[in-house]
């Protein structure tokens, strides 16, 4: 991947002198991507997951040379819209790719429609992104895809109230809302829905109120790989004697996390799209190869949608048999189905948002490691908010 | 109501232990080290590697931590902080701003960007009641545990002859080597145990929360607020505003969650409006 | 006190002589013209950096905010990024209303509605910062900046909440020229607004005003003695600094659309303040430089090591720190003066 940058930076000094036919060969991919800071590890799964694909299917697509040029953006919007420029600029990149947060996303925005690059969403999951521009198209998912199943299995389970805690920031308001929207439509009872600062260490004060209110169950979600430090503090405050389920999205119990977290969290039931432990012939060669090209690493949801950014990407260079044109490539994107170690996947025709599978699932013990062990199949969702 | 005040007596000792060091080496010392969340994530790490990896338990883990940070605390104090004594206190921060970097990207190389976190060993596990209250076994022994670390700590500083010396040296460091005590020293020791303490405090933490590489600038501001409203100059000041803010967030969060964001910092603005130089510091200093 | 004294109007001219401009100011920002030739895009084969070169500017702005205060008046704060999120803000927002037209989304208005105000909130905080150590003026002003950051996060029918505001248009700058992809106007229009920041503020610490703010950083108990009214110009320099900073910030909310917490965020103030330290406090200039080298550095380490250009940076600030004193302009001004000790011997 190192050499990747090096080769890019050595092109990008290049690129305006380059031979113009030269410049035809290639396809440059730039990524953007949170290396370093609060959501490094969001990076590191992203960055894996590139690398995994490329791995697995080379770098010849309809008879170019795919580049993939990956920047950090530190978690910072701003920067994560000049990166863009200049990716497109200087790097003259056919595809913007990755953005962990939804301002880094949204930032970006007018450069892609600007421009008219294609953006490939993979991790930012506000329902509202892909609205923003013309050329984004996301292989993600958003948070009503992932509260809605849980919300739904919780009230066919005998969950007659429940309790929302969730992180004090846009997804987090989303999840609140949407799994109450849908807890109480079918029944349920949301009881009181609390938030913690983003940043706070110490969740005692929302745990111990969620506990006296005496809910059938608590309704977590914290962004993906903050899933820690929430998890023990749930286990210390010990719902299970309480009587209270604690539910969630796959966030929580992220497969990067969760082989740390201990037995403690055996049997918690979440909601997600992804699971290393998904069990289909494309998810075994994922993880095997993603084991063996990243120092045996399991991959997460942000690896597989990485992992599938750029399969959407080859797709549609595929489709429009190399052709990198901007506009070309997004309507190549646009409608596109494919098997992925999720699950089938698709691209929603006509809003560029992803339709990923959805699975209940439990964690419990294989192969002396914790996994989330899918035992339900909701089916893909598409998101309610667009029109 | 017993267990949020419980919660919150937990959650404000922790964050004494975490920040004494950081208290001792400024107060003391008048030296700004920024850096000084590094040596707890040092601790903290050094714990999750043992159990995690070597299944050491948890009780010596502890201690490890302990003698882990103070020995990496001695090595910088020897090889690079002492050079920055006599400098401004802007050169401090920047210095130790850069160690902090360092050191976030070194814990990064070798042990990833993901959150790590220890099991605690079944006796420190679960909840015991206590006047009808529920209250979590690991809260009760880090309260217990860091009373006694600062009724210890009390005492050395102000009853035994290491103390005095101390004290001596930070008042007037050139006439207490005149009077013929190891000033180098006694600050390499202060800087040490001060190491030591913010290890442990790391490894304490690892039982409610988790490490990351992150974690040195994260809660860098909890420490700085310890000490505004505490002052720095003695240890009961940190000890006393560490409750103070842990009683007043959880219960905060636990009463109004609307403005849970806002309780610590508001009370920090409260009071060094009020007092600027703490809030229990002698006026006479 | 004896007889070789210089007269008085001597004296007064000499503590104004720092107002002269000198041939290595020209030079510099002559550079900062050239920088636009250089990188904008005209030669074939040179990349085009000027969207980092106008966050440098405006990151640099913001460096020199700080240094008012704390190079000249000697206040430290870690509270700037609170004025910076608000310039921000109100530019972002003004913008986003006037839907593109004249005047709610015209850069210059929407710069001047931040510096005011920003510059409102300065005053309003300043009466905060008037007593108490360091660490207690460090500290307020980091509390000040935490809750205004909570504030952003928590308003979301005003500022978007944690989403940050887009869709933000904003129309040419002086009704003539729009904003590119390449950064062309945005480093132009970035520059120009520096310079007359710039212009500004070295006319202020020049002026017998910005000497009695040395006064202060020197001794404020015997600045008020000689009769300096310590608190008024505290607080002035600190209203002027704010709105300083909101200029920087609505610089930043304009060459980017958009405006998010990220911008009054606490890495924002700790930053400026890192850069300003880093590039050296007092001078004007060492907030300008610091920002320059520490995102180039940031820019050409992170792209040879994606994951660990922390370490590199860190390593350079410690050795900095460690055989340098007053950050890179000291270290300048060491190598000058050796080179002239060299040419002075026989």
């Amino acid at each position: 991947m190192r050499r990747q940058i090096l080769k890019g930076l050595a092109a990008s000094a290049i690129a305006l002198a380059a031979l113009p036919a030269l410049a035809q060969e290639t396809v440059k991919v730039g990524l953007i991507l949170p290396m370093t800071g609060q959501q490094a590890s969001t990076g590191r799964q992203l960055e894996a997951g590139v690398k995994a694909y490329m791995a697995q299917h080379g770098n010849k697509v309809a008879g170019k040379t795919v580049e993939v040029i990956i920047k950090d953006d530190t978690g910072v919007a701003d920067i994560s819209k000049r990166l863009a420029q200049e990716l497109v600029v200087n790097d003259k990149v056919s595809v913007l790719g990755g953005f962990g947060l939804t301002p880094i996303a949204m930032a970006v925005g007018p450069v892609a429609t600007q421009a008219k690059v294609p953006a490939v969403i993979m991790t930012a999951a506000t329902s509202v992104i892909v609205e923003q521009s013309p050329y984004f198209v996301r292989v993600g998912r958003t948070m009503p895809q992932m509260t809605f199943p849980i919300a739904d299995w919780a009230a066919k389970n005998g969950i007659k109230s429940a309790v929302t805690l969730v992180s004090d920031y846009a997804p987090g308001i989303d999840a609140e809302k949407f799994f109450k929207e849908r807890f109480e439509a079918a029944g349920g009872k949301v009881l009181d829905a609390l938030r913690a600062p983003l940043a706070s260490p110490d969740f005692a004060a929302f745990l111990q109120k969620a506990k006296d209110l005496k809910p059938d169950a608590l309704f977590l979600f914290v962004p993906s790989g903050q899933g820690a430090t929430l998890m023990k503090q749930v286990i210390d405050r010990d719902f299970a004697g309480a009587k209270i389920r604690v539910i969630a999205t796959g966030d929580v119990t992220d497969d990067d996390l969760l082989n740390d977290m201990g037995d403690a969290v055996l049997g918690m039931v979440t909601s997600h799209d992804y699971s290393a432990d998904h069990d289909s012939a494309e998810n075994k060669a994922f993880v095997e190869i993603f084991k063996k090209v990243n120092n045996n690493l399991r991959p997460n949801m942000m690896a597989v949608a990485a992992y599938d950014g750029m399969d959407v990407i080859y797709r549609a260079l595929n489709a429009t048999k190399g052709d990198a044109n901007g506009q070309k490539l997004v309507d190549a994107m646009k409608g596109q189905k494919w098997m992925s170690p999720r699950g089938p996947m698709e691209i929603d025709a006509a809003t560029r948002e992803a339709i990923p599978p959805m699975f209940i699932r439990k964690v419990e013990r294989k192969n002396g490691e914790l996994y989330n062990v899918e035992f339900e199949a909701t089916g893909p969702i598409k998101d309610p908010t667009h029109k | 109501m017993l267990t949020i005040l419980f919660d919150g007596v937990a959650y404000g000792m922790l964050l004494f232990v975490l920040a004494i060091g950081l208290c001792v080496t400024l107060g003391l010392m008048n030296f700004i080290n920024l850096a000084h969340g590094a040596f707890a994530m040092a601790g903290g790490y050094l714990t999750i590697v043992m159990m995690n990896r070597y299944g050491i338990s948890f009780y010596w883990g502890l201690p490890a931590a302990f003698v882990f940070s103070a020995l990496l605390g001695v090595v910088l104090e020897r090889t690079l902080y002492v050079h920055l004594y006599t400098k401004s206190h802007l050169d401090q921060v920047l210095f130790s701003i850069g160690l902090v970097f360092m050191a976030t990207a070194v814990v990064d190389y070798f042990m990833g960007a993901n959150q790590q976190t220890i099991n605690l060993p079944p006796s420190l596990e679960g909840r015991v009641n206590f006047l009808g209250a529920s209250i979590g076994v690991y809260r009760i022994f880090t309260i217990i545990l860091c009373g006694l670390l600062t009724v210890g700590l009390q005492f050395v500083l102000s009853k035994t002859r290491f103390g005095s010396r101390l004290r001596a040296a930070v008042d007037d460091g050139r006439v207490a080597r005149g009077m013929g005590i190891d000033v180098t020293r006694i600050f390499a020791v202060t800087f040490a145990v001060g190491s030591g303490l913010a290890g442990l405090g790391g490894a304490l933490s690892t039982g409610i929360i988790s490490m990351d590489p992150t974690f040195p600038l994260k809660y860098m501001i909890y420490f700085l607020i310890v000490i505004s409203v505490g002052g720095s100059t003695t240890i009961t000041g940190p000890f006393f505003a560490s409750l103070l803010l842990g009683v007043a967030d959880v219960a905060g969060k636990y009463y109004v969650p609307a403005v849970g964001g806002f309780i610590i910092y508001t009370i920090m603005v409260v009071v060094l409006i009020l007092r600027p130089q703490g809030l229990f510091t002698r006026a006479s200093r | 006190m004896s007889m070789t004294q210089p007269p008085k109007s001597d004296a007064g001219a000499q503590m104004l002589a720092g107002a002269r401009w000198r041939w290595h100011e020209g030079l510099f920002w002559l550079a900062a013209i050239g920088l636009f030739f250089l990188f904008g895009d005209f030669i074939p084969g040179v990349p085009t950096r000027l969207m980092l070169l106008s966050e440098i500017i405006s990151l640099g702005l913001l460096a020199l905010s700080i240094d008012l205060v704390l190079g000249y008046a000697g206040v430290v704060t870690l509270g700037q990024g609170a004025f910076f999120g608000l310039g921000s803000y109100v530019a972002a927002l003004m913008a986003k209303a006037g839907m593109g037209a004249f005047p709610l989304s015209d850069p210059v208005v929407g710069l001047l509605a931040a510096a005011a105000v920003s510059g409102f909130a300065g005053f309003v905080t300043s009466f905060l910062v008037l007593r108490g150590s360091d660490l207690t003026r460090l500290m307020v002003t980091l509390g000040v900046a935490l809750i205004l950051a909570e504030l952003a996060n928590q308003m979301r029918w005003l500022t978007g909440g944690a989403d940050g505001l887009h869709g933000v248009i904003m129309g040419p700058v002086l009704g003539q020229w729009d904003f590119d992809l390449w950064g062309r106007t945005a480093y132009l229009y970035s520059l120009a607004v520096l310079f007359v920041c710039f212009w500004i503020s070295r006319r202020i610490v020049n002026s017998p005003f910005g000497l009695s703010l040395k006064a202060i950083k020197g001794n404020a108990l015997r600045a008020r003695a000689i009769g300096v009214p310590v608190n008024a110009r505290l607080v002035a320099i600190y209203t002027i600094a704010a709105a300083i900073a909101g200029v920087a910030g609505a610089l930043l909310a304009q060459t980017t659309q958009s405006a998010s917490p990220d911008m009054i965020a606490f890495h924002r103030s700790a930053d400026a303040l890192l850069i300003l330290v880093f590039g050296g406090a007092g001078y004007l200039y060492g907030g300008l430089i610091g920002a320059g080298l520490f995102r180039v550095m940031q820019d050409v380490i992170g792209n040879i090591t994606l994951q660990y250009w922390q370490f590199w940076l860190g390593l350079v600030l410690v050795l900095l720190v460690l055989f340098v004193r007053g950050g890179v302009i000291g270290l300048i001004e060491g190598m000058r003066d050796r080179l002239t000790r060299k040419g002075d011997a026989p």
